[in-house]
C-alpha cells in the first residue's frame, strides 16, 4: 500500500511537470501501419510536417504497436495537455470516444470515422466519389473492356473504393468486366507489394488493361507490375503518377494530409470546429490527379466526361452508392 | 561419471544466469540507443519509471502480464508434453469468437451466468483450435509446429471473414463487433470508483488478472499434483518410458494440446471481455508469440512464467513510455530492445553457462 | 622447450619407448572425483586391458587420452614425447584411434564414405575415395578385416559395423587403438574374430587398449591389465601372472561370489504360456517367429541370445507394449496378448523390468520418487482419482530405497544422477513391491557394478523361492547360466532350443550363433 502511495505521489509529480509542458500543441497518433507506410499514415505525417514547417510549432507523435496502446497514447497526450489530438484511422474510434469524454476541454479529431462528441471533429472521405471518377477514366481508357481492382486488406472501407470504382466503369461501359481482388485478411495486406504484383499479373492475364490499386504499400507492386506488363494503373491516396510516368493513368486522391494540416492549423488559430467533416468532391477532399506525367493518357474527351460527372455528383444529379450504407454494391 | 559436466547450484541456474542474461541484453540494447544518439541510462530510467513508477504504469504492466501469463502457460503445458505449440496466437484469436458469441448473444442474462459461460466458451474455442493440430500430430504425424503455424493463418483469415461479415454492424467502418453492453469484466478503475470511491488512473487492467493467478496455480497443480500431469510430463520427457508405463502418448498429446489451447484462449477473456468489450481484428496482437519467449525464459515453470510475463509487461509498457518521451526511439527500436532480451534470455540462455560452471568449479575446490 | 627435446632424443634407443604414458592424471566433475592421480604406462605392441566397475573412471581416463575431456592435472606422453591433446583431432594426429561403445557411424553412408569421413582431404571426394579403396583392401588383407566397401553401413550387422570403426581408425593412421567395451554387442563367434584381429594388430606392432568389464576377455587376450576402482588405479599386472579371482577382488575391493548360491527350483503351476507367438515389423519381417514356451511358478526361465535376435520384441509383446501379429500369450489362464496395453497387463499381476533402463525403465529428468512410480502412477494408493499425492509418492520411494539399499537414498534427486546399479535398484524395487506373479526382466545387470549385480541376482532368486515366476532375458551368458533353471536360446526370432542350467556353455554358444543340433 505504501508503495502505491509513493507511486501516486510520483505520478502526480510527473503530471505536474508535464501538464504545462504542452499548451495547445497538436499531437497525432499513427495507427499500426506506422508513419512510413508510403500511404495513409505517411500522408498524414506529411501534413503534420508541413504544419510544423510553416508554423514552427512542434507536434507530439506516437506510433502504436498494439491495440492497448491506442487508448494509452491518446490519453497520454491528453494528460500532457496536447490539443487538438488527431487519431489517424478508423480503428482508434473507440479510444477517441473514451478519452474525449474524459477531457471535454481538449479538442480531438479522428480520420476515417465518426465520433459524435462536442469536442471531436470527425473527418471522413467520400472515397466512392473519387473512385467513381477514376473508374470512368479506367473504363474509357480500357481497350479490352476488362479492368482490375486490387484492394489491400478486405475491409468495408476498401470495398467502398472498389464499389465506387465499379460504378464509374459501368457508367461509361455498361458491359465492361471489373475484376476485384483483395490482397489479404490481415494488416500485412497493406504492405505486400510482391503479392500485389502477382495479383495484378493474374488480372492482366484475364484481360485487364487498367488496374486500380487501393492497397497502401501493396499498391507499389501493382503499379510496377502494370508498368512492366504494358497495362495502365491507377494510384491511390497521394498522387502516384510520377512513380511510372506515362504508365499510371491517374491517381485517386484522398487528401488526408490536407485534412490533418487543416486540423492542426485550425487548432492553432482557434478556429477548430467539432462535428463531421465529410470530404468529397465538393470539398476537394477526394479527386483524381492530372499532371505532366499522365497528360498524354487523359484525352480531352475523357477529361470532359470526368469533369461533367464531377459536377453532376456535386450537384446530386449522379448518386454514387456508398458500399458502407448497406454493405452491398449495386454493380459487380 | 554420474554427474554431468558443469553442474551449477540451483540459485545460479534459476537466479544468477537469467539476471546476467538480462543485464547483457540491456547492455547491448543500451549500445543501440547510444548509436542513435540518445542517452541509454536516461532511456533505461524512462522505461523503468514509465513501467513501475506509477499506478498507471503498474496497471499496464499487469495488464500485459495477464495476457503473457495465459499464453506463456499455454506454451509451457504443451512443452511439458514435448510439443512446441506456436499457435497460441491463433488459439487466443479464435477463442475471442467464443467470448464474443456468448457476450453478445446472452446480454439479457445477469453477469454471474454470462461471465462464466463466456470464459468457458473462450476456453473451449481455444482448446478446439489447438485440438485439431494435436489430433493431426497424434493420429497422422503432421508436425505440430507446421500445423499450429498454419492454424494461426487459418484463424486470422476466418476471423477477418467472420468479423467482417457476421459481427460488424452495417455502416460501421472499423472491423469489429458492436460493443458488448451486457456483462463484461470490470476494470480496476471501475471497481475503485464503484466500491471504494477511489479514482484510479484509467488502465486496461481488469479482474481477469485474478483469472491469470488461478491459471498459474491450476497449471502447477495439474503438472505436479495430478496423474494426468505426471503422464503429460512423462510423455514429454521420454515417450518410450511413457509407453512402457502404459501411458498412451497419442491421447496425452491431444489432451495436452487442448489444455494448452484453452489456456491461450483465456487471453481472449482479458481482451474481449475485460478491455475492449468487443471482438476486434487482430486483438491478440502478438501476445501468442510473446508467450513462447515467456515460457522459455520462465523455464516452463508457472512461477518462472509469472516473472517472465511481468518482465515482458514491463518492457512493453516501459517501451511505450520511452517512445512517448523520446520520439527518436521509435517503436521499432523498442521491438529491437525486446528482441535482444529474448535473444539473450531465450536463445543464448546457455551462452554463459560454461564460463560460470568453470568459475564455480574453481571456487569449490 | 628446446632443451627438453634434446634430452628426449638423448634417451637410449634400445629400451623400447612406451606407446602411451599417463602421468598423474586427475579429473573432477563437480563433486565426483573421476580420476585420482592415475599413472599408467602402455607398452608398444601390446594389448593392455583396463578393467573396473561402472564409474571406476576407465572411460573418463580414455576420454582424456582421446581429447574429449581436458585433465585437471597430469601429463600425457605419446611415444615418449609430451603431448597436448585438446581434441580428438589432436589425438588422431598423434596416432591414437578410438572405437566407441556406441558407434560413431553415419548409417546411410557406405563403408568407404564412413572411412574417409573426417579425412576427406581436399574439396573433391573422388580422389580420396579412390585412395581409401586401395588402402581399405590392404588393411582388410593384413588384419582379416573384410568388409564390402560399398555396403551401406546401416544395413550391416553390428559385428561388421565395429570392423568399420576399426578400419576408420587405422585409415587415419592409428598406432594405438582404444576399444571401449567392444564385445557387448557381439556373438561369441564375432567376439572370437575380433580377438583374432586384435592379436594381429598387436603382432604387427600396433598397441591396443581394451576397456572391458568381462574378466574372461582380459584373461584371454591381454598382455597387461590395469584395474581401476573409484577413480584410482589399484594395480597393473601382467596378465599371465594373475587370475580371474584376483582381478575380481581388486575391482571391488573384496571377494565376490561369481556363482550365485541357489537351491533347487520347485516349479509349480504354469503361470505364463506363450503359444505360436509371431510378430512382424512394418516391413513384414517376422522378428518373433512362431515362439512357444511356458514359465512355471517358482522357476527362472532364461532366454539367451545375442542382442537383436527377437528377445527385445518378445519382452515388448509379453509386457503389452506391442500387440502380437498372431499367437497367444496366456497369463494365468487369460490371453493378455490381445490387450496390447501395458497398464492392463500390469493390473493382471505382471511386472516388467525393461532392458533399456535409460529409455524405458525410468525418466532421467524426473526425480527418483517420480521414476519410482512409473507404470504404477495410476494406483489409488498414490492419490485418489485424478490426484497424485506427492507425499505418498515420496514416502513410498523412501521406504523402497531403504529396503533396496539405493544410494544416495534421496527420493528427490534426479533419476539421472544415480549410478546404473542404483537406477536398476529403483526400477527393481518398483516392480517387485507390487508383489507380481510373474516378473519379466531384460538385461538386469547391464552396465551395473558388481556389488549391485550380486544384490539384483539375490533378489531374483528370492522371488523364485517365494514361488513366483521369472522370465529373464540377458545377453550375458554367464548371468543366464548362473540364474536360470531352464535356458531357451533365441536366434533370428525363433527358439533354437532348450537346455538346462548345467549344460555346456559351448553348446549354448553354438545355438546363439544359429547352429542347432536339434534342427539338424
Amino acid at each position: 500500500m505504501i508503495k502505491k502511495l509513493l507511486a501516486t505521489a510520483a505520478l502526480t509529480a510527473i503530471m505536474a511537470v508535464s501538464a504545462f509542458a504542452a499548451d495547445d500543441k497538436p499531437a497525432i497518433v499513427f495507427d499500426i501501419g506506422g508513419k512510413f507506410d508510403k500511404s495513409f499514415n505517411e500522408s498524414m505525417f506529411n501534413g503534420s510536417e508541413k504544419f510544423k514547417a510553416e508554423s514552427g510549432v512542434a507536434y507530439g507523435e506516437f506510433e502504436i504497436a498494439n491495440e492497448a496502446q491506442r487508448e494509452q497514447a491518446i490519453r497520454n497526450f491528453a494528460d500532457q495537455g496536447y490539443s487538438p489530438i488527431i487519431a489517424a484511422g478508423f480503428a482508434q474510434a473507440a479510444a477517441v470516444e473514451k478519452v474525449a469524454k474524459e477531457y471535454p476541454d481538449l479538442k480531438f479529431a479522428i480520420v476515417d470515422m465518426v465520433v459524435d462528441l462536442p469536442n471531436v471533429q470527425s473527418i471522413v472521405f467520400k472515397e466512392q466519389e473519387g473512385s467513381y471518377l477514376v473508374g470512368m477514366l479506367a473504363g474509357m481508357a480500357s481497350k479490352s473492356g476488362t479492368v482490375g481492382f486490387v484492394g489491400g486488406m478486405d475491409i468495408p472501407l476498401i470495398r467502398r473504393f472498389g464499389c465506387g470504382y465499379a460504378q464509374g466503369v459501368k457508367a461509361v461501359k455498361a458491359d465492361a468486366k471489373v475484376i476485384q481482388n483483395m490482397t489479404g485478411d490481415t494488416g500485412a495486406a497493406w504492405n505486400d507489394p510482391v503479392k500485389g504484383g502477382e495479383i495484378t499479373k493474374g488480372q492482366m492475364s484475364q484481360g485487364a488493361d487498367v488496374v486500380f490499386a487501393a492497397a497502401g504499400g501493396t499498391g507499389l507492386g501493382v503499379l510496377q507490375a502494370a508498368a512492366d506488363g504494358g497495362a495502365l494503373s491507377i494510384g491511390v491516396d497521394a498522387n502516384q503518377n510520377h512513380l511510372h510516368p506515362g504508365k499510371v493513368l491517374t491517381s485517386m486522391l484522398k487528401r488526408v494530409d490536407v485534412a490533418v494540416y487543416n486540423v492542426m492549423k485550425s487548432g492553432k488559430d482557434g478556429a477548430f470546429k467539432p462535428g463531421i467533416q465529410a470530404l468529397g468532391l465538393a470539398e476537394d477532399g477526394v479527386g483524381y490527379a492530372v499532371d505532366d506525367n499522365n497528360k498524354a493518357l487523359i484525352t480531352a474527351e475523357m477529361a470532359a466526361a470526368a469533369e461533367k460527372a464531377k459536377t453532376d455528383i456535386i450537384s446530386g444529379a449522379i448518386k454514387v452508392h456508398d458500399y458502407m450504407e448497406d454493405n452491398k454494391c449495386p454493380v459487380e | 561419471m554420474a554427474n554431468a559436466r558443469g553442474e551449477l547450484p540451483t540459485w545460479v541456474d534459476i537466479g544468477l544466469i537469467p539476471l546476467l542474461n538480462l543485464f547483457i541484453a540491456l547492455l547491448v540494447a543500451g549500445l543501440v540507443v547510444l548509436i542513435i544518439g540518445e542517452n541509454p541510462l536516461e532511456a533505461m530510467w524512462i522505461m523503468l519509471k514509465g513501467a513501475v513508477g506509477s499506478i498507471k504504469g503498474w496497471g499496464y504492466v499487469l495488464y500485459y502480464a495477464t495476457n503473457f501469463i495465459f499464453t506463456g502457460l499455454a506454451v509451457s503445458v504443451a512443452f511439458h508434453a514435448g510439443l512446441f505449440n506456436i499457435g497460441g496466437e491463433g488459439q487466443a484469436y479464435f477463442a475471442g469468437l467464443g467470448a464474443a458469441i456468448v457476450g453478445l448473444s446472452l446480454e439479457f442474462l445477469p453477469w454471474p451466468i454470462v461471465i462464466p459461460l463466456a470464459i468457458l466458451a473462450s476456453i473451449l474455442f481455444g482448446a478446439f483450435w489447438a485440438w485439431i493440430p494435436g489430433y493431426l500430430q497424434a493420429k497422422r504425424g503432421s508436425h505440430i509446429v507446421i500445423t499450429t503455424i498454419m492454424f494461426n493463418f487459418i484463424g486470422a483469415s476466418l476471423m477477418v471473414y467472420l468479423i467482417n461479415n457476421w459481427f460488424r454492424p452495417v455502416g460501421k467502418m472499423a472491423v469489429e463487433s458492436r460493443e458488448i453492453t451486457g456483462a463484461y469484466i470490470l476494470s480496476f478503475r471501475e471497481i475503485g470508483l464503484q466500491f471504494f470511491g477511489v479514482r484510479l488512473p484509467s488502465t486496461p487492467l481488469n479482474l481477469t488478472v485474478f483469472l491469470a493467478v488461478i491459471a498459474v496455480v491450476f497449471v502447477w497443480y495439474l503438472l505436479w499434483r495430478t496423474k494426468l500431469g505426471y503422464e503429460i510430463r512423462a510423455v514429454g520427457a521420454n515417450p518410450e518410458a511413457a509407453i512402457y508405463a502404459g501411458i498412451k502418448p497419442d491421447r496425452i498429446i491431444i489432451i495436452a494440446m487442448a489444455i494448452s489451447g484453452g489456456l491461450a484462449g483465456l487471453m481472449a477473456v482479458n481482451e474481449v471481455l475485460g478491455v475492449q468489450h468487443r471482438l476486434l481484428l487482430e486483438f491478440a496482437g502478438g501476445a501468442g508469440f510473446v508467450g513462447i519467449a515467456v515460457a522459455l525464459m520462465g523455464r516452463s515453470h508457472p512461477v518462472g512464467i509469472v516473472f517472465a510475463a511481468m518482465l515482458f509487461g514491463l518492457l512493453y509498457q516501459g517501451g511505450a513510455e520511452l517512445s512517448f518521451a523520446k520520439p527518436l526511439i521509435s517503436r521499432d527500436m523498442i521491438v529491437v530492445i525486446q528482441g535482444l532480451v529474448i535473444l539473450f534470455m531465450g536463445a543464448l540462455e546457455y551462452a554463459f553457462r560454461p564460463t560460470l560452471a568453470a568459475i564455480f568449479a574453481n571456487v569449490e575446490d | 622447450m628446446a632443451l627438453s627435446l634434446s634430452w628426449e632424443r638423448a634417451e637410449p634407443k634400445f629400451t623400447m619407448t612406451p606407446a602411451i604414458e599417463l602421468i598423474g592424471i586427475d579429473k573432477r566433475f563437480g563433486a565426483v572425483h573421476a580420476n585420482k592421480d592415475v599413472s599408467m604406462t602402455i607398452a608398444q605392441g601390446s594389448i593392455h586391458g583396463i578393467i573396473g566397475e561402472n564409474g571406476a573412471g576407465k572411460s573418463t581416463l580414455m576420454s582424456i587420452l582421446f581429447g574429449f575431456y581436458a585433465a585437471d592435472k597430469g601429463e600425457i606422453k605419446v611415444k615418449g614425447q609430451p603431448a597436448k591433446i585438446k581434441s580428438s583431432f589432436d589425438a588422431i594426429n598423434l596416432g591414437i584411434g578410438m572405437v566407441h561403445q556406441h558407434f560413431m557411424l553415419v548409417d546411410p553412408f557406405t563403408v568407404l564414405e564412413n572411412v574417409v569421413l573426417g579425412a576427406e582431404g581436399g574439396r573433391l571426394i573422388g580422389p580420396a575415395l579412390a585412395k581409401a579403396r586401395a588402402e581399405l583392401t590392404r588393411l582388410a588383407r593384413d588384419y582379416e578385416l573384410d568388409v564390402d566397401p560399398d555396403a551401406i553401413v546401416g544395413e550391416l550387422p553390428v559385428g561388421l559395423q565395429q570392423r568399420v570403426e576399426i578400419l576408420k581408425a587405422l585409415f587415419k593412421g592409428a598406432e594405438t587403438l582404444i576399444l571401449d567395451e567392444p564385445t557387448g554387442v557381439l556373438t561369441p563367434d564375432e567376439a572370437d574374430h575380433l580377438f583374432r584381429i586384435l592379436g594381429q594388430l598387436r603382432d604387427q606392432g600396433k598397441t591396443v587398449i581394451l576397456i572391458t568389464h568381462k574378466l574372461r576377455e582380459i584373461m584371454a587376450i591381454t598382455d597387461h591389465v590395469s584395474v581401476m576402482r573409484r577413480g584410482e588405479l589399484v594395480a597393473t599386472k601382467q596378465t599371465s601372472q594373475t587370475s580371474v579371482e584376483e582381478l575380481a577382488e581388486l575391482m571391488v575391493g573384496r571377494r565376490v561370489l561369481l556363482r550365485v548360491e541357489k537351491g533347487k527350483a520347485k516349479p509349480g503351476a504354469v503361470v505364463l504360456e506363450v503359444k505360436n507367438l509371431t510378430w512382424r515389423d512394418s516391413k513384414g519381417t517376422a522378428r518373433v517367429d512362431n515362439v512357444s514356451f511356458t514359465v512355471r511358478a517358482g522357476e527362472i526361465v532364461g532366454i539367451a541370445g545375442v542382442s537383436g535376435n527377437g528377445q527385445s520384441e518378445l519382452l515388448e509383446l509379453i509386457s503389452g507394449i506391442s500387440k502380437p501379429t498372431s499367437g497367444q500369450i496366456i497369463f494365468e489362464g487369460k490371453d493378455i496378448g490381445i490387450l496390447g496395453d501395458p497398464r492392463h497387463v500390469r493390473q493382471e499381476g505382471l511386472a516388467h523390468v525393461p532392458e533399456d533402463r535409460q529409455h524405458r525403465g525410468l525418466i532421467s529428468s524426473f526425480d527418483a520418487s517420480e521414476s519410482g512410480i512409473l507404470g504404477w502412477h495410476y494406483d489409488e494408493s498414490l492419490g485418489h482419482g485424478f490426484r497424485l499425492d506427492r507425499e505418498a509418492v515420496v514416502n513410498r520411494c523412501q521406504s523402497e530405497m531403504r529396503e533396496f539399499d539405493v544410494r544416495p537414498g534421496d527420493p528427490l534427486l534426479k533419476s539421472a544422477k544415480f549410478s546404473g546399479g542404483n537406477q536398476q535398484k529403483i526400477i527393481l524395487a518398483r516392480e517387485l513391491k507390487r508383489n507380481p506373479d510373474l516378473l519379466i526382466v531384460g538385461q538386469p545387470t547391464r552396465g551395473v557394478d558388481i556389488g549391485a549385480i550380486e544384490f539384483i541376482h539375490k533378489r531374483l532368486i528370492e522371488l523364485r523361492d517365494q514361488g513366483k515366476a521369472v522370465l529373464l532375458v540377458s545377453v550375458e551368458l554367464d548371468e543366464i547360466r548362473s540364474l536360470s533353471d531352464r535356458i531357451l536360446v533365441m536366434f533370428a526370432g525363433r527358439i533354437m532350443g532348450e537346455r538346462d542350467a548345467s549344460s555346456d556353455e559351448r553348446e549354448i554358444g553354438l545355438l546363439m550363433a544359429g547352429v542347432s543340433k536339434d534342427a539338424a
